[in-house]
Parts: structure tokens; C-alpha cells; sequence
């Protein structure tokens, strides 16, 4: 009874477990599961790109052509929304959407971890975004950049309103960003979970179904997980415009 | 809900501020100069590849241009040697014509003029015979010496009368 009540938690996968326990000025820094997957994660990343483009050929193979792809893929998502002056950017864009991307992949292993299912994490990636878009609207148009949360050709009237809903709108940027990331992955980690709870439940004659559905919503959650960080990716990008061009 | 346990978000807020600057450092500094390396090199290939093939195409035009000039040239030049020598043979021909028209004019001429001293010729010594055929008919018939003189204006009398 014990055993099948572990096997229906749905929330027991997100558990945060310390290898080590470390401490450096009163702050814990323990080696936890999660800090595991994040040094897979970066390295998985590093090391396809780095080896599958090794040859360097001008007709590219299999891996090569992954690679060139996810940099193309980044690199025009900047170009149409950004425009030519994203192109700074482009290796924080690039290293956020392949942490998010792989992280979200590796996540699907299963008895791995999703290191995106934390809040704490995605919020602080989304807190980076956040804090980088701004100081970049701040230091380019400096005390313009607060047009940002007065549209242009509105009556004055409205102003009052209106701008009161942009600022808001704008600091609930990390917070939106993060959470959307955060619960989508969290739900379907945990429903996957349920689903395999009840396939282990039901046994042989009712397991079935929930198996059919488990088979479904796993090839659902791939796409989640490329959609996210692509969604990801895309707000940041848009974020950024607004900063640069100031555009609304 | 393990995400909401405050004392895990300090290590995992430090895991992930390292491992987010080391993947920022290796991207910026080692697949992105890599992979764009390539793609330019790629893009920079094409362009050339296109360049010069559109080079190679022009080249092709103007051969072809300039042949089919040397075409025309050398068309209109036999037409014009055709032309001349057909003129050279005409007047050539012309030529010949009236030579040989000329040549046959006289020749006829030639021929008459002596058609019509032999039938004088023939004619005189017709009057001869003829003064002699009577002379002698006459001296057997009368036994008469008629005068050469006398007897040739009866002869040439009685042709006059015939003729």
C-alpha cells in the first residue's frame, strides 16, 4: 500500500536532492540533482556543436546540418523581430533557448530531471532577460525609453489610464515568462506520472488505455518542450525590440 | 510542491548562474564563431560560384553574338561573289553573243557575195554557151557566118525576154 501510494506522487519527480553538501559563506551550494542536469545540459550543448561541426564541411552531414539549423533558426528569429541590431545579442538569445530547449528534452528521459520545472530557475532566466532588455532600453534611449509605456497618438485623457496597465504590463514580463515555462512543464511531467500511476495501477486489463494516453501525451510533451523554448526565445526577442526600437 | 521549498533555491540559483555563464562563454566564444564561420564561408562560395557562372554566361553571349556576326559577314559576301560572278558571266556571255552574231553576219554576207558572183559567172558562161550554141545551129542550119557581135545581142535579147 505504501508502494503505490510513492507511485501516484506526482510531485515526488520535482524533488531537489543534494550530493554534497556544500556551503560557502553561509549560502548553500550543495551539488544537487538539478545542478547535475544543468552541467549535462551545458555540455550536451557544447559538445554537439563543437563536435558536429569538427569537419566543417561545405556540404554539411547530419549533425553538422542540426547545428547550422538551431543557429539559423535563432539568428533569423532575431533578424525578423530584432532586426540588424540583435545581432549583439545573439549569443545570449542562442544560449538561453538551447539551455531551455535541451533542458526540456533531457527532462523527457525518464528518471532524469527537468531542471526547468523549477520556478526558481525560470524565473531567474526570465529575471536575465528581463534585466538585460531594460539596462539596453536604458542605455540606448535613456530617458526616453520610458515612452515605451506611453503609446504615441493617444489622447491625454486615456494616458492615465494606459499607462498605468504598460508599467504593469512590463515588470509582469518575468513573471509571465517564467511561469508559463515553469507550469507547462511541471503539468505535464506530473501528468505523465499520474497517467504511468495508473497504468501500474490498473494492471494488465485496465492498463491499457492510460498506456495508449501516456504514449500520446509523451509525444505531446516533446513538442511542449521544443514550444516552450521556442516561445521562450521568441518573447525575448520581442522584448528586445521594444527596448531598441522602441516600437509598440 | 518541491519548487516552493526555499532552502533548494539557493543551490540551484548558484548551479545555475555558473553553468549559465560557462554555456554563455562557450557559445560566444566557441560554437557560434564556428558554426557562422561555415555558414559564411558557404554563403561567400555561392556567390562566387553565381558570379562566375554568370560571368561564364556573358562570356557564352558574346561568343555567340560575335559568331553569329561572322555568320552574317560571311553570308552576305558569298551572296555578293555570287552576284558579281553571275554579272562577269552574263556580260561574258553577252560578249560572245555578239561576236558571234557579228562573226555570222559577215560570214553570211561573204556567202551571198559569192553566191552572186557564181551566178553571174554562171550566168555569162550560160550566155557564152548559149552564142555558141547558136552560132553553131546557125552556120549548120544556113550555113552562115553570123558576126560574134550580132548574134551575142540576139542572145542577150531572147534572156531578156526569158528572165
Amino acid at each position: 500500500m505504501a508502494g503505490e501510494q510513492k507511485l501516484i506522487d506526482p510531485m515526488g519527480q520535482f524533488e531537489i536532492k543534494r550530493f554534497t553538501n556544500w556551503e560557502i559563506a553561509g549560502v548553500d551550494v550543495s551539488f544537487t540533482n538539478s545542478s547535475l542536469m544543468m552541467v549535462i545540459v551545458i555540455a550536451l550543448i557544447t559538445l554537439f556543436l563543437t563536435f558536429s561541426m569538427r569537419g566543417r564541411s561545405m556540404v554539411p552531414g547530419r549533425m553538422q546540418s542540426i547545428a547550422e539549423l538551431s543557429y539559423e533558426f535563432i539568428a533569423n528569429m532575431l533578424k525578423e523581430n530584432v532586426g540588424p541590431e540583435g545581432r549583439k545579442f545573439f549569443p545570449f538569445i542562442f544560449s538561453v533557448f538551447m539551455f531551455v530547449l535541451i533542458s526540456n528534452l533531457v527532462g523527457m528521459i525518464p528518471y532524469s530531471f527537468t531542471v526547468t520545472s523549477h520556478i526558481v530557475v525560470t524565473f531567474a532566466l526570465a529575471l536575465t532577460v528581463f534585466i538585460t532588455v531594460t539596462l539596453v532600453g536604458i542605455f540606448r534611449h535613456g530617458f526616453k525609453f520610458l515612452s515605451l509605456f506611453a503609446p504615441s497618438g493617444v489622447p491625454f485623457y486615456l494616458l492615465i489610464i494606459l499607462v498605468p496597465i504598460e508599467v504593469i504590463s512590463y515588470f509582469v514580463r518575468p513573471i509571465s515568462l517564467s511561469v508559463r515555462l515553469f507550469a507547462n512543464m511541471v503539468a505535464g511531467h506530473a501528468l505523465l506520472k499520474v497517467f504511468g500511476g495508473f497504468v501500474v495501477g490498473l494492471g494488465i486489463w485496465g492498463g491499457w488505455l492510460p498506456l495508449g494516453f501516456i504514449t500520446a501525451l509523451t509525444g505531446l510533451e516533446f513538442l511542449v518542450a521544443f514550444l516552450q523554448a521556442y516561445v521562450f526565445a521568441i518573447l525575448s526577442c520581442l522584448y528586445l525590440n521594444d527596448a531598441i526600437n522602441l516600437h509598440h | 510542491m518541491p519548487q516552493l521549498n526555499i532552502a533548494d533555491f539557493s543551490p540551484q540559483l548558484v548551479w545555475l548562474v555558473i553553468c549559465f555563464v560557462i554555456l554563455y562563454i562557450a557559445m560566444a566564444k566557441l560554437a557560434i564563431p564556428r558554426i557562422s564561420e561555415v555558414l559564411e564561408g558557404r554563403q561567400d562560395r555561392i556567390s562566387k560560384d553565381l558570379d562566375e557562372a554568370k560571368r561564364l554566361s556573358e562570356d557564352s553571349e558574346k561568343a555567340k553574338a560575335e559568331y553569329e556576326a561572322a555568320l552574317d559577314e560571311a553570308r552576305t559576301k558569298a551572296h555578293g561573289m555570287v552576284a558579281e560572278l553571275k554579272a562577269e558571266l552574263a556580260s561574258e556571255q553577252e560578249a560572245s553573243k555578239a561576236k558571234l552574231e557579228a562573226d555570222l553576219a559577215t560570214k553570211a554576207k561573204d556567202a551571198e557575195q559569192s553566191i552572186a558572183k557564181a551566178k553571174e559567172t554562171a550566168l555569162s558562161n550560160v550566155k557564152d554557151i548559149a552564142g555558141e550554141a547558136a552560132k553553131a545551129a546557125v552556120s549548120r542550119l544556113v550555113a552562115v557566118d553570123v558576126a560574134d557581135a550580132e548574134l551575142q545581142a540576139a542572145v542577150d535579147a531572147q534572156m531578156k525576154g526569158d528572165a
